[in-house]
């Protein structure tokens, strides 16, 4: 990583121009390809469902594929039109990971005959797309979207309040439910608050990285003055408070991991993941403290076992190590495992385990590597873009999404204490997948403006200032790091 | 800030790397401890999520799987359960698996490894295989005379091929149908608790479980160690034998049932049963020689599987001399199972040699494919081949001239001894009535069939003639199924 930027310096330190010319094409056949080749992977799975638990090719087939296959037709097509250099990765997975959680769904559904989740999560799927789609098209330049940092954190807090005036729901305070839907506003703000940090951490990361009293030597720790870092830090307490006050422990963790990747490479202080660290520990032996709640999911994980040896049966968390360790390399098949035996999350926090029970290590580490490649992408529009605030947006999406599929696979792995969240696209859960295909159409947004600065003819317009800046950022960096 | 974002995406492939490293030990390296886990489910749901293999009695099941559509998926069911009940035993979802279902489980519900081609790669793929079959030697025809002559009576019939150790009739009565208790709903816990409150223990297997006081049918065991030992030389000359006999070093006093026992020849003793003879007998042969005798007929054998395990039947081996009189003649604490005394008369019919008795033919695939055979089957010298020549005779008069005469058939060569047991505190119990016979057709050339008969509620009719009276008859109509059916 740093002999690139080295060889940078070494040529010309204050040359803006982009690394030796890639050929860059727009690559929209592949996406078209890759994008047929994840509906009909997600196809073939629920055919495979039907087989497996009737022995016929199910019914719905070919609505369900047709279904599919039109919502990413279309979305292709939008893409197609108003991001043509977008990284024709990204759809392609999402359409997959969306596809297989149909699918996964579908098949849990076969179990519960009263509980359809499958339907409802198709709808919102559609929906999660006609945003992509309206994302896409009316977003010409993410730098507009700067603008409105300070709406959005205010939209964002009110997000993760309302819930505090609806009842709990299996021990969490995270969902609003009207007229039979049911919404839970803090998906929502994950991406309102990600905007709101980029914006505010791309004004001020200067201020932020060398302003400041100095409290430790060689500026190891460097504080910024309270006028700079107040606000934020003012924003993300509360977010977090709010969450800890509705137990959402998955959303918590995940903002606070957000603040401290987005702060550290806004201001590249590795102290700053020192003191995140510091509090995070702080906060967490607080709220295990205080928190009944959180106590026991902690316990849960040191002693998957206990419920079992007090005689009780094994838990969710032990539910989901059997299910886990039933698919063993290869998984049993879909449609074959039995990890309803997980209960009533097994459509949502757990649906994990029913891919790694019926697909195996080998469908799981897949699944996993969608995941990672997702985000690698998000993180190259990052590396290559100009403005500190689309590098910031694009690499704080992107971890939303790293963060998010840790803790949650982690969780139900048995990694780490288990927190409920829903796992990006695969989980039922209509918030979720709203606002996980909003996170992919910003990202297309912004690869989209990643790489169609080196693409032959003119660049669009102001790219060219955020690149000047961009590159006395960096000598300067250099410089003090 | 672009050497920020690279650590922080390397940050990320961290994340990665301890899902997939994780994943791989919960999923792979431990995946087998938590298979193991006594909670997880998983085994039990697949242990019935197939239908398990089938018992084969004469070419047609006597088992079967039903589908209840449930989580347990196949239950299993029962073709003429009280019938086989012996044998099958039952294969319950809630309590687990007895007899045959339990010894050949791993090859009726699909696990065994050899019923794959490939055991490996079934390991891997962790496919099931389906269940395989488990071909009895039973012979319905026997099993069913057996059966239906035990009736309402309590007790127990084993049948053997001589020659080869073949079970080929195992019954117990009362039985029950084990199908009752297959299933996990309550109304299998009601059959449990109902079966298991019987009084009358329909769940026992009398034929292979429960030992009895052989009473005057292990005079076959005494005559055998008389003759090899050269205590008896002559069937037909007079024993030195008073009538009664005082137990040595005691002042009891034991008697016949019958007339003409003092000093009587061991052919008139043993076809009319005579108490003091055998008793003097097993006294003149000795404390050592009677057990080595026992021994090699199979008493005293804690280790007896066809393939499920038998109670071991037993005769003392330190008693004085008064205790050995009694246990001589199948009293004191000598102990039968119905399969033990129908070796005793097999050793008989098969010149003195004892086969190893086995219920299973074979097992195979569910295609058919056998997975294993019944194997060799060890051989045991019970007596001198001549000392089985001469029991023959004697065994044979009881039916022609003697006690046994209910036992006889035509166009066949019939020996037997009967046995009444006195049990319970002044043998205040009501007694056992034994039977042990061979078979031989006139045209075969050696006997087919040793058969065991115990009648557990005896008419009242005291002696030796109730052993004749009741478990004689059943005997016959076993022998007369085998015969007809081998010729």
């Amino acid at each position: 990583m740093t002999t690139k930027a080295g060889t940078t310096l070494a040529v010309d330190p204050s040359d803006p121009s982009p690394p030796p010319a890639v050929r860059l094409l727009r690559r929209r056949g592949v996406e078209f390809t890759l994008t047929v080749v994840a509906v009909l992977l997600s196809v073939y799975g629920y055919c495979a469902v039907g087989l497996a638990k009737n022995g016929t090719v199910p019914p719905g087939a070919a609505d369900y594929g047709a279904g599919l296959g039109v919502l990413a037709l279309l979305a292709h097509l939008v893409v197609r039109l108003r991001a043509p250099y977008a990284d024709p990765l990204l759809l392609p997975i999402a359409v997959l990971l969306n596809g297989l959680g149909l699918v996964l769904i579908h098949r849990l559904d076969l179990e519960t005959p009263a509980d359809q989740a499958a339907p409802a999560q198709l709808n919102w799927s559609t929906l999660g797309v006609a945003l992509f789609i309206t994302v896409v098209a009316l977003l010409r330049d993410h730098r507009v979207l700067q603008r409105y940092a300070y709406v959005s954190v205010v939209a964002a807090l009110a997000l993760l309040a309302l819930p505090i005036l609806f009842p709990p729901v299996n021990g969490a305070r995270i969902w609003v439910r009207i007229a039979g839907f049911s919404i839970q506003p803090g998906e929502f703000a994950k991406v309102l608050l990600a905007l709101f940090f980029a914006s505010y951490l791309a004004a001020n990361r200067n201020a932020l990285a060398y302003a400041g009293r100095q409290i430790w030597r060689f500026r190891r720790l460097q504080l910024p003055t309270g006028r700079v870092l107040g606000p934020i830090v003012t924003i993300w307490l509360l977010s977090v408070g709010v969450l800890v006050l509705e137990r959402d422990l998955g959303t918590s963790l995940l903002f606070f991991g957000l603040f401290v990747i987005m702060l550290y490479i806004a201001t590249g202080r590795t102290g700053w993941i020192a003191v995140g660290l510091l509090l995070a520990c702080v906060g967490a032996g607080a709220v295990g403290w205080l928190e009944p709640h959180v106590h026991s999911r902690v316990e849960d994980w040191l002693h998957p076992f206990a419920s079992i040896e007090a005689g009780q049966g094994a838990n969710q968390l032990a539910q989901s190590l059997f299910a886990f360790a039933a698919g063993g390399l290869l998984g049993t098949g879909l449609g074959l495992g039995h990890s309803t035996l997980i209960g009533f999350a097994a459509k949502s926090d757990f649906i994990l385990a029913t891919a790694g029970e019926e697909l195996g290590l080998a469908g799981l580490s897949a699944i996993f590597l969608l995941y990672a490649l997702l985000v690698e992408r998000g993180y190259r529009a990052g590396l290559a873009l100009r403005d500190p605030f689309g590098r910031l947006l694009a690499t704080g999406l992107a971890s939303i999404i790293a963060l998010q599929v840790f803790v949650i696979a982690g969780g139900v792995t048995g990694l780490i204490p288990l927190t409920g969240m829903a796992m990006p696209f695969l989980a039922q859960g209509g918030s979720s997948v709203v606002t996980n295909w909003v996170i992919v159409a910003l990202l297309m947004r912004l690869s989209d403006s990643s790489r169609r600065q080196y693409a032959p003819g003119p660049p669009p317009t102001g790219a060219h200032q955020g690149t000047e800046h961009q590159g006395r950022g960096e000598v300067r960096e250099g410089r003090g790091a | 800030m672009t050497r920020y974002i690279r650590r922080a995406a390397a940050l990320c492939a961290l994340l990665l790397l301890a899902l997939l490293v994780n994943a791989t030990r919960v999923q792979v390296l431990q995946s087998r401890a938590y298979d193991d886990n006594p909670a997880n489910r998983r085994p039990e749901i697949a242990r019935w999520g197939q239908p398990r293999g089938d018992m084969v009695v004469g070419g047609r099941p006597v088992t079967g799987s039903k589908d209840t559509g449930e989580q347990l998926r196949y239950e299993r069911t029962y073709r003429d359960g009280p019938l086989y009940a012996p044998v099958t035993g039952f294969a319950s979802q809630v309590y687990g698996t007895t007899f045959l279902e339990h010894a050949e489980d791993s090859v009726l519900d699909g696990s065994d490894p050899l019923l794959s081609f490939l055991p490996l790669w079934n390991d891997i793929t962790r496919d099931q295989n389906a269940g395989g079959a488990v071909v009895t030697t039973i012979q319905e025809a026997a099993q069913r005379a057996a059966y239906r002559g035990l009736g309402t009576r309590r007790g127990a019939v084993a049948a053997l091929e001589p020659a080869t150790g073949r079970v080929l009739a195992l019954v117990s009565r009362p039985s029950y149908d084990p199908s009752v208790l297959s299933g996990n709903g309550p109304e299998a816990a009601e059959a449990w608790a109902r079966l298991n409150g019987d009084a009358s223990r329909p769940m026992l297997n009398r034929a292979v479980r429960q030992t009895y006081p052989p009473g005057s049918t292990f005079k076959v065991v005494t005559a055998a160690a008389a003759l090899d030992t050269g205590v008896v030389t002559d069937l037909d000359a007079p024993t030195r034998s008073p009538d009664p006999y005082t137990l040595p070093g005691t002042t009891t006093s034991l008697a016949n049932e019958v007339e003409g026992c003092e000093n009587a020849s061991l052919r008139y003793a043993f076809e009319w049963s005579c108490n003091t003879v055998f008793a003097k007998l097993g006294v003149d042969v000795g404390l050592r020689a009677m057990t080595d005798t026992a021994r090699a007929f199979g008493f005293n054998d804690s280790g007896l599987r066809i393939p499920f395990s038998v109670a071991p039947s037993s005769f003392d081996t330190e008693m004085d001399r008064a205790q050995l009189a009694l246990s001589s003649i199948g009293q004191y604490d000598t102990r039968a199972t119905p399969l033990q005394m129908a070796l005793v008369t097999a050793a008989v019919a098969n010149g003195g040699s004892v086969r190893s008795p086995y219920l299973v033919e074979r097992t195979t695939t569910a295609s058919g494919r056998t997975v294993a055979g019944s194997g060799t089957h060890p051989l045991r010298q019970a007596m001198e081949p001549t000392t089985a020549r001469r029991l023959r005779d004697l065994m044979r008069g009881v039916v022609e001239d003697g006690t046994g005469a209910n036992a006889a058939l035509r166009r066949a060569t019939v020996g037997g001894k009967t046995g009444t047991a006195q049990h319970g505190i002044g043998n205040s119990g009501t007694p056992f009535a034994w039977f042990i016979g061979w078979a031989q057709s006139d045209d075969a050339i050696e006997p087919q069939v040793a058969v065991a008969v115990v009648v557990e509620d005896a008419e009242a009719v005291r002696g030796d003639i109730s052993g004749g009276g009741d478990a004689a008859p059943i005997a016959r109509e076993v022998m007369r199924a085998v015969l007809r059916a081998s010729g």
